[in-house]
């Protein structure tokens, strides 16, 4: 792949034995290189939290992807974080069902209690809000999910034992 | 022959086409964004839908998108159906939604194709009264603007960008309404063909930048058909003038040519035109005098020179001011103003261009060849047109499997899904790594001797005989593999040239092409690239031995009293010691020039000359076609074409000179073809420069006088410098810009072709002028030469696409993109000599610094060397010694582009 010499600007990091082995691992499950592109932005995110412009050209540089054409790939999917998020992300359905069942409250409760809407991180850098259209949980709405659980029915009281709960779960990690 | 039906009248077709495109062949008016005639269909924007009816019997039909429905025999569709028109502009309405209101202050606005589809499709109110959405657009270098707002999300640019030109720093980005085209980061588009954006944009994403800093609408603009200078391939161009200043060159048509598409150098390099450089008075100078002359004393003291007089032709001069010089000076008295190196190479192509087992391809020729070797040339950077045509040679593969798996050939996302990686072969060796390499089966990059081994085993291997020797087991592999896929190919291609400067490597590829004539029995494509627009022009006027080292020999040994030097610096062309000795040896020297030159600096007599837009002319491009190329513009300073100065009628009529070169050189007896004949036009009328819409006639001269002045008069050719007359929308023959009624952008094209992807109505595609076969010859005896290899590095020469052109260097938009002097070394060379990338090194026996630019494919031993404007490179022996000089800090690289740079070098 040709490119052109600039005196500035951004150049790849160097991708830890970790990832460069997990993207090995995925390479031998596909015809070609590229084929892994969007599986390796996530394999990235998952050791760095989000893709940064260094990693992106790391992946770019490794798997002989354009630039380009990689970050088409990050910026089509919203989930591939192209911006740092907090150590927890929360997923917030907005779409119908958990609109008529009242989510705007539940997003008013998140705002109050953790000083946060759609797109923003706490300055803790402990949550990030995201808003999704559909997590396929209609009959439970309204719903999110931080990180890998599923909050179900949802009323502006539960958000301040959600988040109690993490906490508690955040300081017994560290005690222990 | 398929018939279809629309709206009830019958139409022949070609049933491999799709429905949109059989029905624009046939001048129907039916809207599209997406599709693009070169890059065929992906029913991304539904604008085309049209009705289909299963027979005749039905009347409810059923809407289909017309570029993704093939034409086959006997469909009966409607364009005027009220369903299909209603749905045509619904989808309008819905791009619309997002669209700016902001024609007025919009580049593209006159020349929109969104604009002519909104008008066409009848939606012409705006129900959508909330926000748009907007973007942030980006810098993406001195040649194309970015306004994103604008985009209506066709894909055109992405799907011609990467996928038609291999561009890879373009992308379409995110997703829904929000889809964002443009790079990762902000920067220069890299492709060497972006201009076309401009083109291939429906609407104003992508805009000329050089042309907005002066710019015009498109019908205030002064048009005629021109050929672009840049190079030897003679793309089709319409530059367009207004106020005495060139503005622009777009892409004019040409089937055999360039198609669509130009490279950025033809786009962009024009400004040298409008350069306060220029030439503009005739002067007599020496002793640090300069003296203005009359512009007819001027004339007459050419005419009257007494005593012999030699004359330095030019490969960047027409064919008329060429011939006329040799009119003045004699036949034996005319030299070809290129080093002798070249002028023997010419002379070698020449006749290999007249040897019948071989044909040399124009560019769709090109196109269609399915295997392919490129001994010794970087062709992006010496004839870009024709490696744009490489890249898609590599897509007959895809298309074969098309069509062994019934697929149309314009389903463009399915043959493409279907051959993934699977490319015709493209071999390339080279002197260093080559902007094709991406899309190449092997490459080989190393110094002339070692092309010349394994390209000569390439031809032993197809002529039966023992190819093996010397070489190791990697090198017999690669050379059975290139020679197996070169002799089971449909349309094999050989390309060659002069840009590596080896008679050898040239000779070489003639015995490949001629070893794969005697095993098909047929006929070989044989491109053989030429550096400069009309270098083959110019080597049909000469005689063989007269080459610039002769007539720098005659001039310095006092034998020639006068020497007229055409559009030419000597310096570019022999050793800056020789040129100097030469000089001092006449007693009088004459340079006839554009720009100012180390040559004319040294004249005794310096006459102006026109640029390639204010002249009428003739070019003989790479495979000998002859195209005429109008006058756009007049030049409002004494300069005259060059042959109007040596002409001894200063009133000489261009086409009486043509006529007069076709009758006295047997090989352009076929240029005389290319001039129309006034009398052939409607009612002996001249065509038109300017639309009939052009504006301000009245008024652009109001503050010098209110009266309105006659318009020029021209009378060398049937175009006007005037809006009378009749225009192009009449008869094609001498089409500028292209416009026809409902149909402002270039996309009205199709309204002048014979077909979709055809010949223009009244085909002009040049005249080719070799022809004329002569028996074919013999296998060259090829040696390679062995230098002394212990001695220093192999100097081999490098091009750049922005530079190496000696006129288009001067345009403003090109220098930005230029770079300096540099010496492309192995990383082993490199480290032995203790330099570093992007230090200074001096050329040791010389002057001359340049910047080491370390690239992991150089062969060690080599030295690849781009000389810029710096550097003479007819001052540099064959082996070069190198020294660390840090005395260049200030100068740089940067801009360049190429894939095998170590990334400790960043």
């Amino acid at each position: 792949m040709s490119e052109m010499i600039a005196t500035s600007g951004v150049r790849p990091r160097q991708l830890t034995p970790e990832e460069i082995a997990e993207i090995e691992h995925e390479m031998t499950l596909y015809p070609d290189k590229k084929a892994v592109g969007l599986e390796a932005l996530k394999i990235v995110q998952k050791h760095q939290g989000w893709v940064s412009d260094e990693s992106l050209l790391a992946i770019s540089r490794y798997l002989d992807i354009p630039a380009a054409d990689l970050e088409g790939v990050a910026t089509f999917f919203n989930l591939v974080y192209r911006q740092p998020v907090g150590k927890k992300v929360i997923l917030f359905c907005r779409s119908v069902s958990c609109w008529i069942m009242g989510c705007e409250s539940v997003r008013a409760a998140i705002r109050e209690k953790l000083g946060i809407d759609y797109g923003e991180t706490t300055a803790d850098d402990e949550y990030t809000l995201i808003p999704v259209p559909c997590l396929g949980d209609c009959d439970n709405a309204p719903v999110m999910m931080v990180d890998e659980d599923l909050h179900r029915r949802l009323t502006p009281e539960k958000i301040d034992a959600i988040v109690a709960a993490y906490k508690d779960a955040n300081d017994q990690g560290k005690g222990a | 022959m398929a018939k279809i039906i629309v709206d009830g009248v019958e139409y022949e077709v070609d049933s491999d086409n799709n429905l949109l495109q059989e029905c624009l062949s046939h001048g129907l008016d039916l809207p599209y964004f997406c599709w693009h005639p070169c890059m065929g269909s992906v029913g991304a924007c539904r604008q085309c839908a049209v009705k289909q009816y299963k027979d005749a019997d039905d009347e409810k039909g059923m809407l289909v998108m017309s570029c993704m429905t093939p034409a086959t025999d006997g469909a009966i569709i409607s364009i005027k159906d009220q369903q299909a028109v209603q749905m045509r502009e619904r989808v309008i309405e819905s791009l619309m939604t997002n669209h700016p209101h902001d024609c007025p202050v919009c580049e593209e606005g006159g020349e929109c194709h969104l604009q002519d589809m909104t008008l066409m499709s009848g939606h012409n109110y705006r129900r959508y009264d909330k926000k748009k959405r907007t973007h942030r657009n980006q810098y993406l270098g001195p040649f194309i603007s970015h306004e994103m707002n604008r985009c209506i999300a066709c894909y055109r640019c992405v799907r011609y960008y990467d996928d038609y030109a291999g561009g890879t720093d373009l992308a379409a980005m995110a997703s829904h309404n929000h889809v964002y085209f443009g790079r990762h980061q902000e920067g220069t588009l890299e492709s060497e063909f972006s201009g076309n954006l401009v083109e291939v944009c429906p609407t104003g994403v992508f805009t000329d930048k050089v042309f907005s800093q002066r710019y015009s609408r498109k019908w205030d603009l002064q048009a005629a058909p021109s050929v672009c200078t840049g190079c030897a391939v003679g793309c089709n161009t319409t530059p367009g003038e207004r106020y005495g200043e060139l503005r622009r060159v777009v892409n004019r048509y040409n089937s055999e040519v360039n198609g669509y598409f130009l490279c950025d150098r033809g786009r962009f390099g024009f400004g040298y035109v409008n350069s306060a450089e220029r030439l503009k008075v005739p002067v007599r100078q020496g002793d640090g005098q300069q003296e203005e002359l009359d512009a007819n004393e001027a004339h007459q003291l050419v005419q009257r020179l007494d005593g012999k007089i030699i004359g330095i032709g030019s490969p960047r001069a027409s064919n008329e001011s060429n011939f006329a010089l040799r009119n003045l000076v004699g036949d034996d008295n005319f030299y070809a103003g290129v080093s002798a190196k070249q002028h023997a190479a010419n002379q070698l192509i020449l006749e290999l261009h007249r040897d019948a087992a071989f044909h040399v391809p124009s560019v769709r020729e090109i196109e269609s060849c399915d295997a392919v070797l490129v001994l010794g040339e970087d062709v992006t950077n010496v004839a870009p047109r024709i490696a744009l045509a490489l890249r898609q040679s590599v897509r007959n593969k895809a298309k074969e499997l098309a069509e062994s798996a019934n697929i149309p050939q314009w389903q463009d996302a399915a043959v493409r899904e279907l051959a993934q990686e699977d490319r015709s072969p493209l071999a390339i060796f080279s002197n260093y790594a080559s902007r094709l390499d991406d899309v190449a089966s092997d490459t080989v990059v190393a110094g002339n001797q070692k092309l010349v081994k394994l390209g000569s085993a390439i031809a032993a291997e197809l002529a039966g005989e023992s190819a093996s020797a010397g070489l190791d087991e990697a090198e017999r592999e690669l050379i059975g593999r290139v020679a197996q896929q070169l002799s089971s190919a449909r349309r094999p291609l050989i390309v060659a040239g002069s840009s590596a400067r080896s008679m050898e490597l040239i000779k070489v590829g003639a015995n490949i092409a001629r070893a794969l004539g005697k095993r098909s029995g047929n006929v070989i494509d044989f491109a053989l690239l030429l550096p400069e627009v009309n270098s083959l022009g110019l080597s049909l006027l000469v005689q063989k031995d007269k080459d610039l080292s002769a007539a720098l020999g005659v001039m310095e040994s006092g034998a020639a009293k006068h020497c007229i030097v055409l559009e030419n610096d000597l310096y570019r062309r022999a050793a800056t010691s020789e040129v100097d000795a030469a000089i001092a040896g006449v007693d009088s020297l004459i340079v006839i020039d554009q720009l100012a030159t180390p040559t004319s600096a040294k004249a005794d007599i310096v006459l102006p000359a026109t640029a390639f837009s204010e002249h009428e002319a003739t070019y003989v491009n790479y495979e000998g076609r002859a195209q005429l190329s109008y006058q756009v513009h007049r030049n409002h300073s004494a300069a005259r074409p060059a042959w109007r100065w040596l002409c001894e009628n200063p009133a000489q009529q261009v086409e009486e000179l043509v006529d007069r070169c076709a009758e006295s050189v047997s090989a352009f007896k076929g240029i005389a073809s290319l001039l129309p004949d006034l009398n052939s036009m409607i009612a002996g009328m001249r065509v038109p420069r300017q639309s009939h819409r052009y504006s301000g006639r009245t008024a652009m001269k109001a503050h010098v006088n209110v009266h309105e002045p006659k318009q020029a008069v021209d009378s060398d050719s049937v175009m006007s410098f005037s809006m009378e007359g009749i225009p192009a929308s009449k008869d094609a023959t001498v089409l500028g810009a292209s416009w026809a009624p409902g149909w402002n952008s270039n996309q009205s094209i199709s309204k002048f072709q014979d077909e979709i992807n055809g010949k223009l109505k009244q085909e002009h595609c040049g005249e080719l002028l070799l022809k004329d076969k002569q028996a074919s010859g013999d296998f060259f005896n090829v040696t390679a030469d062995q230098s002394d290899a212990n001695n220093g590095l192999e100097v081999l020469p490098a091009y750049q696409i922005f530079g190496s052109d000696e006129l288009s260097a001067h345009a403003p938009a090109i220098r930005e993109r230029m770079t300096d002097a540099y010496l492309s070394l192995s990383p082993q060379d490199a480290e032995q000599l203790g330099l570093k990338h992007g230090q200074g090194a001096g050329i040791a026996g010389t002057d001359y610094v340049a910047i080491v630019c370390i690239r992991e494919k150089i062969q060690p031993g080599t030295v690849a060397v781009y000389c810029g404007t710096e550097i003479n490179p007819h001052d540099l022996p064959e082996r070069i010694v190198l020294n660390a000089n840090a005395d260049i800090a200030e100068r740089g690289i940067r801009g360049l582009i190429v894939s095998d740079l170590l990334e400790e070098s960043y």
